[in-house]
């Protein structure tokens, strides 16, 4: 039994299912996560009436959701805007594939893997903005153009940082680069200073671009409540809408994943203590939802950027920045 | 447009052809706050003509006033914007007392003015709490309403009501305020000065705020006299104009307080103009319960109201601007005219001449700093 469950493709399956599993788990309960972090700001319980402390929540949340009409409104074309909510939740879970959640725990153990999270990781734009463009709604198609703008200007300078990094770690395959943090925190690419003096900030701008990229607050123009009344998901009901919301939280889930792969050590414990297998996993799982509390937290305490002033932030500060520290880990690396 | 000979010429000849569209902004949107409705001509993000779409709940209260004697209109005064209830029926209370030559005891005008500027700060906090998350700030509103149940319970207390109050009478109050209601003001006084304290560290200094309210959405001093806007408006405008002190009522000539005014005419110069003024409604409340004389809280009315034929006017300084009421009377028990001078109403006008070529979440910013109360501009 135990040889058949080893063999390459029952193996990839069981990961795959398993993903999903994990990826659909945290969706719905990063939800909940999200609105009793934000009771805990603002000062009220949250959802506390579904199961004990509101644990069902996102259970009646979801069959509420199912049991919804699936509507597309009239004079839309419903190929696309039935195909743009399985366009964005596919990606980060094929993203999640090559995450490496242990030392031995990856679906698909790739050279690639950075460069796979990334080509997929952009389909999410293009999903929003055929959703927002195929629902034939004034406000959906402004939140596309947002949408486009946003992430290609923030595509740029998060590059720029993946390309630093990969010029640091030499390698494009994620558990290579863990394995090069081994051995406490001070082995952390995010405090690798001698490589490159501006790693945190290299870190902060990675955390910024993510944020953009998922379209989190204070970035969050694509939905924009007050402005586009629901942005690209306006015309959006019951499960289409559902399965954008959980996409946004899968793309959270990949994004701290790969910023805790490429600045905090991945599985590696930060004091070299309790390392490796399940332990491994979970310090990751620690330093990933410490990442996602913390875009929680931004969310419920910031307002939102202007549209413009979130550009010039990319165009004017983060790129030229990035381009700084690229060129200052050349520079470094050449003499080192 | 259909793709003709000639625009794909233009297109060719790198002059694509300018094409707007309409966004229907509201009655029922997000950031309308009520059934407002704005038309926006729009290019691409940017405004090219905002013309607001008004009367969704036109609810005839000038018309009412014709048809229902003096007292029984008052509670009508207090429907019409709900969030400052206390400043309209003072304007309707004042120009019957006014008109009829009625005394009001020393006790009941302080009574009044502690009651309004609660009011004040109560419909400030809403306002606040409304325009954060109009930008997107979604925790502030949940902090103001902590505070304005604060004053809805202190007003419940004393006239039953915790929206719609109709606790000023002809004459002076419905009720004599007690010592339990004095000591929770002096209380609340004392809560809110480290609270708006917190706020200024909190919110007004973020910089993402400050962002998206400095220099965004200019609105003139000649704009606000053209459109009649008062109230905070006109005072972030850099001019001082207040009614409690442009034509003096109530105690308030008696009481020391400043007149914020901003001069940088944008929306952070009225968003600190509200800010400030809560300050000084603490400092009106903090005056006034150390003035408050013992006494009788009714004058002496007559049982059958009826006004010496004429027209009086009575303006207060409400939470959005000047209120005035003018009433004709011809008489009779009953009105012959109700004529209430609304401030959003004069606000919202100046918006589609100020909104002119901003960009759409810069326009509902300055919506939301304009502090628009949807039936009080439809009344």
């Amino acid at each position: 039994m135990m040889k058949f469950l080893t063999i390459e493709p029952v193996r990839v399956l069981l990961y795959l299912v398993g993903i999903i599993a994990f990826t659909a788990a945290n969706a719905a309960y990063l939800v909940l996560a999200e609105r009793k972090g934000a009771g805990r700001i603002q000062r009220r319980p949250g959802p506390n009436e579904a199961g004990w402390a509101g644990i069902l929540q996102p259970v009646a949340d979801g069959i509420k959701l199912l049991a919804k009409q699936v509507m597309v409104p009239p004079g839309t074309d419903s190929l696309l805007f039935r195909a743009a909510p399985l366009m964005v939740m596919a990606p980060p879970l094929l993203c999640l594939a090559v995450i490496p959640f242990g030392d031995t725990i990856v679906a698909c153990n790739l050279n690639i893997g950075l460069l796979f999270v990334f080509s997929f990781g952009s389909i999410n734009v293009m999903a929003l903005m055929l959703g927002g463009w195929a629902s034939r709604n004034k406000f959906a198609i402004i939140s596309s153009a947002r949408v486009v703008s946003q992430n290609v200007a923030y595509e740029i300078p998060m590059l720029l940082v993946v390309i630093t990094m990969l010029m640091v770690t030499g390698t494009m395959n994620l558990g290579e680069i863990v394995r090069q943090q081994a051995g406490g925190f001070w082995h952390w690419n995010l405090l690798k200073v001698w490589v490159n003096p501006f790693m945190p900030v290299t870190f902060i701008i990675f955390f910024i671009c993510m944020l953009a990229e998922t379209n989190r607050a204070p970035f969050d123009m694509a939905e924009a409540e007050s402005e586009l009344v629901a942005g690209a998901f306006t015309e959006y009901g019951g499960m289409g809408f559902g399965v954008f919301f959980m996409a946004e939280y899968a793309n959270i889930v990949v994004g701290c994943s790969l910023a805790t792969i490429l600045f905090l050590g991945g599985w590696q414990s930060p004091i070299g203590v309790l390392s490796g297998g399940w332990f491994g996993a979970a310090w990751f799982l620690v330093k990933l939802y410490a990442l996602i509390f913390t875009v929680i937290w931004i969310r419920w305490t910031f307002p939102r950027t202007q549209f413009y002033s979130l550009l010039n932030l990319s165009w004017k500060i983060l790129i030229p920045v990035s381009l700084v520290t690229l060129l200052l880990t050349g520079v470094m690396m050449k003499i080192l | 447009m259909n793709v003709t000979k000639e625009t794909l010429h233009l297109a060719t000849a790198g002059d694509a052809p300018q094409e707007t569209f309409v966004l229907n902004l509201g009655p029922q949107h997000p950031a309308a706050h009520g059934v407002l409705r704005v038309l926006m001509t729009m290019d691409g993000e940017w405004i090219q003509r905002a013309e607001p779409i008004i009367g969704y709940i036109h609810r005839m209260h000038e018309k009412m006033g014709e048809n229902r004697t003096w007292a029984k209109f008052l509670p009508n005064t207090s429907r019409i914007d709900y969030l400052s209830a206390m400043h309209y029926t003072h304007a309707f209370v004042g120009a019957v007392e006014r008109a009829a030559k009625i005394e009001v005891p020393l006790r009941a005008e302080y009574a009044r003015v502690i009651t309004s500027e609660l009011n004040r700060i109560s419909s400030h906090m809403v306002w606040w709490g409304a325009l954060l998350l109009d930008l997107g700030g979604f925790t502030p509103i949940l902090y103001a309403f902590d505070d304005r149940e604060k004053i809805l319970d202190l007003l419940e207390a004393l006239c039953g009501a915790r929206l719609t109050y109709c606790y000023y009478r002809f004459g002076g109050l419905y009720n004599d305020v007690d010592d339990a209601f004095l000591k929770g003001t002096r209380d609340f006084v004392k809560h809110m000065q480290p609270r708006l304290k917190m706020y200024r560290d909190l919110v007004t200094d973020n910089i993402i705020l400050r962002k998206r309210l400095e220099e965004i959405g200019p609105i003139s001093a000649e704009l606000c006299r053209k459109y009649g806007a008062t109230g905070p408006v006109i005072r972030g405008s850099g001019v001082a104009y207040d009614v409690r002190r442009a034509e003096p009522y109530s105690v308030y000539p008696k009481l020391d307080f400043k007149i914020p005014v901003y001069h940088e005419c944008d929306s952070m110069a009225r968003y600190m103009v509200r800010m400030d003024e809560m300050e000084q409604s603490l400092r009106i409340i903090d005056q006034a319960l150390d003035q408050i004389p013992a006494g009788p809280f009714i004058g002496k009315v007559p049982r059958v109201l009826k006004l010496p034929v004429g027209e009086t006017c009575y303006a207060v300084e409400a939470a959005r601007g000047r209120f005035m009421v003018r009433i004709v009377s011809d008489g009779k028990e009953i009105p012959y005219r109700v004529k209430l001078r609304t401030p959003s109403f004069s606000n919202l006008s100046l918006y589609e001449e100020a909104s002119r070529g901003m960009i759409l979440p810069d326009a509902l910013a300055m919506m939301g700093s304009l502090d628009l109360v949807i039936p009080d501009i439809d009344r």
